[in-house]
């Protein structure tokens, strides 16, 4: 590597482009092994059950698109799409007003900015598994802390979990409290590329915080907020672990969204053919939100 | 909006000062309290864990509940399980996944790097069910080969993201100027590319291994009883001892601790990994 410093200096004339790009090529070929066989294969042969009627044990009869009519009349799959949505919802909005306020006040400068930042990520990396248990613990009706809590402040104690009126905005506090870091470093990085000019000609001209915020932040970050929200959105409808262990679906089946059915049916009935369908339904809704996050890659040019 | 006087600009400064700091604590307090009662659980013992107001600070700590933990169940074992998946996977998913970032990156395959994205937002679950079949026609269910090969599902894509946004970030002369200088494209990528884009494999290597390392789902429907990763470990503790906090938090915070500590070492190469994984990831 000597001389390639040498070299650096001189003008280059390198044949790029397509020769080159076709050589490259190789270094993909392990990784697409890989990718071949624990991701392509999975979705061509759900795609292949889904047409069929798959039991553990047993014949696997060709069906037709069955499964799929099945779902139009299957009420406990449409409760979970209503739940789904209602559960989405509520997870992106709250998690993207949260961080883009607390983007906001990392934002600016103050002492133990760097150890505020790295506690407030800690929840977003913290095994989801664990932290469901510990919440779990805190929603107790009786002996739990949050209860306790709200008698401190003279308000009357919740149900959480435990009631189905109750049980989804509980989870969406849980999910708040987890992800709003992402949506925070996101927009965060946004603000740190934006110009300084703006602001000084608004200090000039006497502007508030405030004015400042909702004039210059805002639109000039626009972009940024957009992506956290679709990323949000789609790990919003991925949620699984939380739910799974909170609540398993329940009360009754009062926060069963479309994962925890979809794992039910498939592993809890065995039921591999519809689960399958279901499957590829929220495979496809996931792939159109994708290709709406890379639309926003590609007008959004940034870096 | 008018301002004139230097004291009710300064007094407007002074409340904002307050203001940042009361939106600091606010925000940040919900993580740090939570982790503390998580720890104020796990040093106490049953009586006043389950007592009500709640006690909460441990007195006196004790560490019986951690004792207990590893003696009721074979914990050991399933961090031993653990450690093997997730160095596996992360390991593998760096050997083939760095390559690949490589080659996307340079041949600029815009349409590889779009299925990368959509393996990535996949939920895991869609996976399981045919992996599920695979798996049992092998004769695997029970190993721990169909948890290193399902956490492949994860960590690959994320190494591949990562190292593709990083490879595009260098700048190329270096690696031209040594093809002109009559290198493979090979001894160009191991000896050019690879020692620049080290951050960025660390990068890769730590989201890869904390990703892998938290992972439930593969775990719930592939482990065995002596196969479980500790996150499965764990929700089983919950379903057989239904009200034994202090365990419970122990175990918690024995499987969710390496990731905590990860964090707060590495809080700038996570971030940088989350930011550019995250914006341009999902």
């Amino acid at each position: 590597m000597s001389t390639t410093t040498a070299t650096t200096l001189l003008p280059v004339a390198v044949p790029r482009g397509r020769a080159y790009a076709r050589r490259y090529w190789m270094f993909a070929v392990p990784a697409a092994v890989i990718v071949l066989v624990v991701i392509l294969f999975p979705w061509v042969f759900t795609l292949f059950m889904s047409v069929h009627e798959w039991k553990v044990s047993g014949a696997t009869p060709f069906v037709g698109l069955a499964n799929y009519t099945h779902m139009l009349h299957d009420e406990r799959f449409q409760w979970a799409v209503v739940r789904t949505l209602y559960f989405t919802a509520a997870s992106v909005i709250a998690p993207l007003l949260l961080g883009v306020w607390a983007a906001v006040c990392f934002a600016s400068n103050f002492r133990f900015r760097g150890l505020a930042r790295t506690l407030f990520v800690l929840p977003m990396m913290a095994t989801p598994v664990a932290i469901s248990l510990v919440w779990t613990m805190m929603f107790h009706p009786q002996l739990g802390v949050l209860n306790y809590l709200l008698s401190t402040v003279g308000l009357p104690p919740s149900s959480w979990v435990y009631d189905s009126s109750t049980v989804i905005p509980t989870l969406v506090m849980v999910e708040t409290w987890q992800w709003t870091p992402l949506v925070m470093l996101i927009v965060l990085g946004g603000i740190a590329s934006l110009p300084q000019d703006p602001y000084e000609a608004a200090i000039l001209d006497g502007a508030s915080a405030w004015q400042m915020f909702r004039h210059i932040t805002l639109p000039l970050v626009w972009p940024f907020i957009m992506v956290a929200a679709v990323i949000r959105l789609i790990d919003a409808l991925k949620t699984f672990d939380t739910i799974y262990v909170i609540t398993l679906g329940g009360p009754g089946t009062s926060s069963e969204t479309l994962n925890i059915l979809l794992y039910q049916t498939a592993f809890a009935y065995y039921d591999l053919g519809y689960g399958s369908a279901m499957v590829v339904v929220f495979f496809v809704l996931i792939l159109l939100i994708s290709l709406l996050l890379l639309k926003f890659r590609q007008r959004e040019a940034w870096r | 909006m008018s301002k004139r006087g230097i004291s009710r600009h300064r007094v407007r400064r002074w409340f904002g000062r307050a203001g940042l700091y009361l939106s600091v604590l606010l925000l940040v307090s919900p993580a740090v309290l939570f982790f503390l009662w998580m720890l104020s659980l796990s040093l106490k013992n049953e009586l006043d864990n389950t007592a009500y107001p709640p006690v909460f600070i441990p007195h006196p700590p004790t560490l019986s509940n951690f004792v207990d933990v590893f003696q009721k169940n074979d914990f050991l074992t399933y961090t031993i399980n653990s450690v093997i998946v997730s160095f596996s996977a992360t390991g593998l998913a760096l050997l083939f996944g760095v390559p690949a970032g490589y080659g996307i990156a340079k041949a600029k395959a815009t349409k590889a790097a779009a299925l990368i994205l959509i393996a990535r937002v996949t939920p895991g679950l869609s996976y399981l069910i045919p992996l599920f079949l695979l798996f049992q026609w092998l004769g695997l269910i029970g190993t721990l080969t169909p948890l290193v090969i399902t956490h492949l599902v994860i960590t690959v894509p994320i190494v591949v993201w990562i190292m593709i946004g990083f490879f595009e970030g260098l700048p190329g002369e270096l690696e031209e100027a040594a093809l002109v200088d009559g290198a493979t494209i090979w001894q160009a990528f191991v000896h050019v590319a690879m020692p620049l884009a080290r951050p960025g494999i660390m990068v890769a290597m730590i989201l890869a291994f904390i990703f892998s390392w938290n992972n439930f789902i593969f775990g719930v429907v592939l482990a065995g009883r002596t196969t479980r990763t500790l996150p499965v470990a764990v929700y089983n503790v919950l379903t057989f001892e239904q009200i034994s906090w202090g365990p419970l938090a122990a175990a918690a915070l024995i499987v969710t601790a390496p990731v905590l500590l990860l964090t707060l070492l590495m809080q700038k190469e996570i971030v940088a990994g989350l930011t550019t994984g995250g914006v341009k990831g999902g």
